[in-house]
C-alpha cells in the first residue's frame, strides 16, 4: 500500500478541487447577487408602496404614483395566450420527430425548429413590425363586426396590441419546449412502447403510453417555455403597442413588465421611478426563478427513472438573444 | 364502423397532426429567413460595414461603430465567463455526484432562465450606478453573466464526451487529476469547447435588452471600454421603431448580419460535436 501512496498527489488533488469549486461558486454567487441587488435597489419603492404595488393600476412617473397591475396582467396575460398556441404545436413536433419522422429527416428537423431559438429576439421585432403586423391589421379589418362586438376583439384594429405579442412569444418558445420534450420521449423505455403494441395498440395509443410514462418531464418542457415567454422582452416590446391597460382584447395594445422596464429604464429621471422599475425586475426574477426551479426539478425527476443520463440544457442549445 | 377502424382513423389523424405542427413551425421560420434575406441582403453594402451612422434625412450610411462595438461586447462578455464557465465545468465534470455540483448546475440552469433583461439591471447596479456613467464594461458584464451558464453546460458535457481511456492512460502513467485534466482532458475536448464558446458569444451578440441601460448606445466612433458604446443590436432597435425608410432598410441590414452570424457559428458547432462523438465511439 505504502508504495502507491502518493502524498503530493493527494494534495495537489485537493487544492484542485478547491480551486475550480471556488469558480463553480461564482455561479452560485450570481444567481444569488442577482436576487440582492435587486431587492436593495427596489427598497424605496417596497417601502412606499407596500402591496398596492401590485393592485394598482396608475403609472404616473409624473405624479410618483406607480401601480404595476397593467404590466403584470400584460405579462400573464400575453405568455398564457403564447402557451396555449406553443404547446400543442410543440408537443406536436417532439411526438413527430421522436416518434413518427424517418430516421433521416431526424436530424434537420430537430436542428431546423431549434434554429427558431438562435434568432435574436430584434430580429423577431423587426420581422413583427414589418412583416406580422401589416398581417394582422388586414385580418383585424376583415373582422366581421358580429366578431368584433365580443370582449375578446374589441378595440381599435391596429395590428400591434395583445394578439399579434402572443403569435411572436409563441413562435419564439416553442423550440424550448419542443427540444426539451422531444429529449424526454426519447428517454421513455421501448419497452413501455413495445408493451402497449403487444397489447394491441395503434401508433398513437403506444405514443399515448410514452407520454403518459414522462408526464412530469414534459410538463417540466411546458412550464421551460413558460418561464421563457414571462422574460422575453424585445420581439413583445415592438409589437404589443405599449399601452398599460387591463383588457381582454386582443386587439388592443398593452404592456409587459419586461417591455416597461426596456422603455423606462434609462428614462427614470428620480430614484423612487427607478426603484419602482426594478422592483418589476425584482418580482420577473423571483417568477422566472420559481417556474425554472420547478421544471428543472421536473425534469431531473424523469432522468433519475431512465438508464442513461439526460442532457437537459441540450448540447450547445441555442437561444433567443433578447 | 367498427372499433378497431376507429381507432385506426384516430390514430393517423393524430400523427398527420403532428405532421402539420413540425410545417406551422417551419412556416415562421421560413418567413423570417425570407424576409432578413430579402430585405437585409437587398440593403446590405460595403458602406454598411465601413461607415458610420448618417444624420436623419442623408441617406446611406453604415453601422461600422456598431460592428465594432458589438465585437468589444462579446470580446469582454468572454473575457468574463470563459475563464469562470470553463473552470466551472472541469469541477462539475470532476465531481458530477457532490452535493455542492448538483446545486451549482442547479444554479446554472435556473440562472439559464432568468431573462436577460433582469440581468442587465443587475450590471447596472454593479457598474453603472457606482460610476454613474453608462460604459461598454458595463454591457460585457451583462453579457458575460449571460454566457456563464452555457460555457458551464458545455464544457462540462463536452468533458465528459472525452473517451474514459484517455483519462485511464494519464492517471496510470502517474499524473494527478489536475495533470491529466489540464494536459490530457481538456485538450482533447478543447475544440468542442471553443465552438461551444463561438455559439455562446453568437447567442449574447444577438442580445439587446439588456444593453439599453449598460451599454447605451453611442453615435460616434468608440473603442473606449469605460464609455457607452454603441452594438448591432440596438442600433437594428433604434432604427427599427424609427420612422424613416432609410433607417428601416439599415436595420434589416444589420438583422441580416446577425442572422448571418449565428447561422455561421452554430453550423460550424454542430460539425464540431459530430466530429467529436465520432471520436468518442472509435
Amino acid at each position: 500500500m505504502g508504495m502507491f501512496s502518493n502524498r503530493r498527489r493527494s494534495s495537489d488533488d485537493g487544492s484542485f478541487r478547491v480551486v475550480t469549486g471556488a469558480f463553480a461558486a461564482l455561479v452560485l454567487l450570481a444567481v444569488a447577487g442577482i436576487g440582492f441587488e435587486l431587492s436593495r435597489q427596489s427598497m424605496l419603492s417596497i417601502r412606499r408602496f407596500g402591496m398596492s404595488f401590485w393592485t394598482g393600476t396608475t403609472w404616473d412617473p409624473v405624479s410618483g404614483v406607480f401601480g404595476a397591475l397593467p404590466f403584470i396582467w400584460g405579462t400573464l396575460y400575453s405568455s398564457i395566450l403564447a402557451l396555449l398556441i406553443a404547446t400543442p404545436i410543440a408537443l406536436g413536433i417532439a411526438i413527430f420527430i421522436s416518434e413518427l419522422s424517418p430516421r433521416f429527416l431526424r436530424q434537420p428537423l430537430s436542428y431546423l425548429t431549434e434554429l427558431l431559438a438562435a434568432i435574436p429576439s430584434i430580429v423577431y421585432g423587426l420581422w413583427g413590425i414589418f412583416v406580422l403586423v401589416p398581417i394582422v391589421r388586414k385580418l383585424e379589418l376583415s373582422a366581421p363586426d358580429a366578431i368584433r362586438k365580443l370582449a375578446l376583439f374589441k378595440g381599435p384594429p391596429l395590428g400591434v396590441g395583445m394578439g399579434t405579442a402572443a403569435l411572436i412569444l409563441a413562435v419564439m418558445v416553442i423550440p424550448f419546449t419542443s427540444s426539451v420534450a422531444r429529449e424526454i420521449l426519447k428517454n421513455v423505455p421501448t419497452a413501455q412502447r413495445e408493451a402497449a403494441y403487444a397489447l394491441g395498440a395503434t401508433r398513437w395509443e403506444a405514443i399515448k403510453v410514452a407520454i403518459g410514462y414522462g408526464k412530469s418531464g414534459i410538463i417540466g418542457s411546458i412550464m421551460l417555455g413558460f418561464g421563457r415567454a414571462l422574460g422575453e422582452t424585445m420581439a413583445v416590446t415592438m409589437v404589443i403597442g405599449n399601452n398599460p391597460q387591463v383588457t381582454a382584447s386582443l386587439f388592443a395594445p398593452q404592456y409587459t413588465m419586461a417591455a416597461v422596464i426596456a422603455n423606462e429604464f434609462t428614462e427614470a429621471a428620480d430614484d423612487l421611478y427607478l426603484n419602482a422599475l426594478v422592483e418589476i425586475g425584482l418580482v420577473l426574477f423571483i417568477i422566472t426563478i420559481a417556474i425554472n426551479a420547478l421544471s428543472r426539478l421536473l425534469i431531473w425527476s424523469m432522468e433519475k427513472r431512465s438508464s442513461r443520463p439526460m442532457a437537459i440544457v441540450p448540447l450547445l442549445e441555442e437561444q433567443p438573444a433578447q | 364502423m367498427s372499433y378497431a377502424t376507429r381507432r385506426r382513423i384516430i390514430s393517423r389523424v393524430a400523427e398527420a397532426l403532428c405532421a402539420l405542427a413540425v410545417l406551422l413551425a417551419l412556416l415562421p421560420l421560413g418567413m423570417i429567413l425570407f424576409y432578413v434575406i430579402k430585405e437585409g441582403g437587398s440593403a446590405l453594402n460595403l458602406a454598411f460595414f465601413t461607415q458610420m451612422p448618417k444624420p436623419v434625412g442623408e441617406p446611406g450610411g453604415g453601422m461600422a461603430n456598431a460592428i465594432v462595438g458589438t465585437l468589444i461586447l462579446i470580446g469582454l462578455a468572454a473575457l468574463f465567463a470563459v475563464p469562470i464557465g470553463c473552470m466551472c465545468g472541469i469541477h462539475l465534470s470532476e465531481y458530477p455526484a457532490t452535493r455542492f455540483s448538483y446545486t451549482v448546475r442547479f444554479a446554472a440552469d435556473v440562472l439559464n432562465g432568468v431573462p436577460s433583461i433582469v440581468v442587465g439591471i443587475f450590471a447596472y447596479g454593479l457598474v453603472v450606478l457606482p460610476v454613474k456613467r453608462f460604459s461598454a464594461i458595463a454591457g460585457g458584464v451583462a453579457l458575460g453573466i449571460l454566457m456563464l451558464p452555457i460555457v458551464v453546460r458545455t464544457t462540462e458535457e463536452l468533458l465528459r464526451l472525452v473517451p474514459p481511456g484517455l483519462r485511464e492512460g494519464a492517471l496510470a502513467l502517474g499524473a494527478t487529476r489536475s495533470r491529466s485534466v489540464f494536459s490530457v482532458i481538456l485538450p482533447a475536448a478543447l475544440p468542442g469547447i471553443l465552438t461551444g464558446i463561438l455559439v455562446a458569444l453568437a447567442r449574447v451578440a444577438g442580445e439587446t435588452a439588456p444593453l439599453l441601460f449598460t451599454a447605451f448606445n453611442n453615435r460616434y466612433w468608440s473603442t473606449n471600454i469605460a464609455q457607452p458604446i454603441a452594438s448591432l443590436t440596438v442600433q437594428v432597435f433604434t432604427y427599427a421603431i424609427s420612422p424613416y425608410d432609410d433607417w428601416h432598410r439599415q436595420a434589416w441590414a444589420g438583422a441580416f448580419l446577425l442572422v448571418m452570424i449565428i447561422l455561421a457559428l452554430s453550423i460550424s458547432a454542430r460539425v464540431a460535436v459530430r466530429r467529436l462523438e465520432r471520436m468518442n465511439r472509435v
